[in-house]
């Protein structure tokens, strides 16, 4: 969008820089490494995301007592919490079959890219063919709800 | 400093790469988001990337309501690809060393220009439809590792929290069953 801030998107960068190379750092974006975790042979993973959600946790709880928007778009500081239903669960069991199958979850699979992981392509091009599946359906399901309620 | 030698061996078997690379890794990870966070007001996370691609190429109502975002997704994307390099040429390459950082013998490592690479040995056929079922699950899910993971958990969300429970117990649960029934890798 043009009337973000000029530095809005570099920030983005060196965010996801820096992301990215704690996701090679931990070996996340390693398959191996996962699958070692899932398979109770390196208890070490939890580390990265439990480690990385007090770092952002300590954040999210400060900012807005610091500041009230923020600098680059003037949005507030605030939880953005997404509401529960039962999608969270059946979803969240498709991508625990998926990520125990693969080892690789969306962001450490970019990350496995950069590492030189040029077979994580076809994880990525998993990802994109599963969510335009269900984009699909989902679209579909959605316009025949609407079509049989423009009948009623 | 723990000096029994039955703990030292149980903290070995469980963590046979120690844990510094692994909680160094995280730090690293939870930075970049409130790097992100502090500057623009957004928990990002990595897998709506996938969606908001999409509306590059789909017309569909599902992928364009992600057109606002599109740019700055692809835009910490691509900052993850080459953060990943940036380890690639730094530590992965031996160029930095540290005690905290633990090399680890997984995968195949290759050279090219001076940068060690490193590919997985774990098979396509496992990358793809792993692939294909998290590209489901994160969407009808509303979330990953990173949303629900990272930020969800951070935010105290009892939603991610559940979420994480959820696909943590699924995922150990197929690892297993896949190994017994003899998949390696």
């Amino acid at each position: 969008m043009s009337d973000r801030h000029p530095l809005f998107k570099p920030l983005v960068f060196v965010g996801g820089l820096v992301f990215g190379f704690g996701l090679g750092f931990s070996h996340m974006a390693r398959p191996e490494v996962v699958l070692n975790f899932l398979q109770f042979e390196d208890l070490g993973l939890p580390f990265v995301m439990f480690g990385a959600a007090i770092v952002s946790g300590i954040a999210f709880a400060l900012l807005p007592r610091i500041r009230d928007a923020a600098p680059l778009t003037g949005d507030p500081y605030e939880r953005r919490l997404k509401p529960f239903d039962r999608n969270v669960l059946v979803g969240g069991a498709v991508f625990g079959v998926g990520w125990g199958l693969s080892g690789i979850c969306p962001g450490a699979a970019y990350a496995s890219l950069g590492v030189g992981n040029v077979t994580i392509l076809w994880a990525l091009a998993g990802m994109f063919v599963g969510a335009y599946a269900q984009g699909y359906w989902r679209s579909r399901s959605q316009a025949r709800d609407s079509a049989v309620t423009g009948a009623n | 400093m723990v000096t029994d030698p039955v703990l030292l061996q149980a903290a070995a078997d469980l963590f046979p790469n120690g844990i510094s690379r692994y909680a160094v890794g995280g730090l690293l990870v939870g930075l970049g988001t409130v790097l992100i966070y502090v500057g623009t007001g957004i928990p990002a996370g990595a897998s709506t990337f996938l969606e908001s691609t999409l509306s590059y190429v789909s017309d569909r109502s599902r992928f364009q309501q992600y057109v606002g975002s599109r740019d700055w997704r692809l835009v910490f994307t691509a900052g993850i690809i080459l953060g990943g390099l940036a380890f690639a040429a730094t530590f992965q390459s031996g160029l930095v060393t540290s005690s905290l950082y633990e090399p680890g013998t997984t995968g195949q490592l290759y050279d090219v220009a001076g940068v060690t690479l490193w590919m997985t040995d774990v098979q396509p056929w496992r990358l793809f439809v792993g692939g294909v079922l998290v590209g489901i699950g994160t969407r009808i899910g509303k979330g990953c590792t990173s949303g629900h993971g990272v930020c969800g958990v951070g935010s105290a969300s009892k939603t991610s929290l559940v979420g994480v429970v959820t696909f943590l117990t699924v995922a150990i649960g197929t690892a297993q069953v896949v190994a017994a029934l003899g998949v390696s890798p």
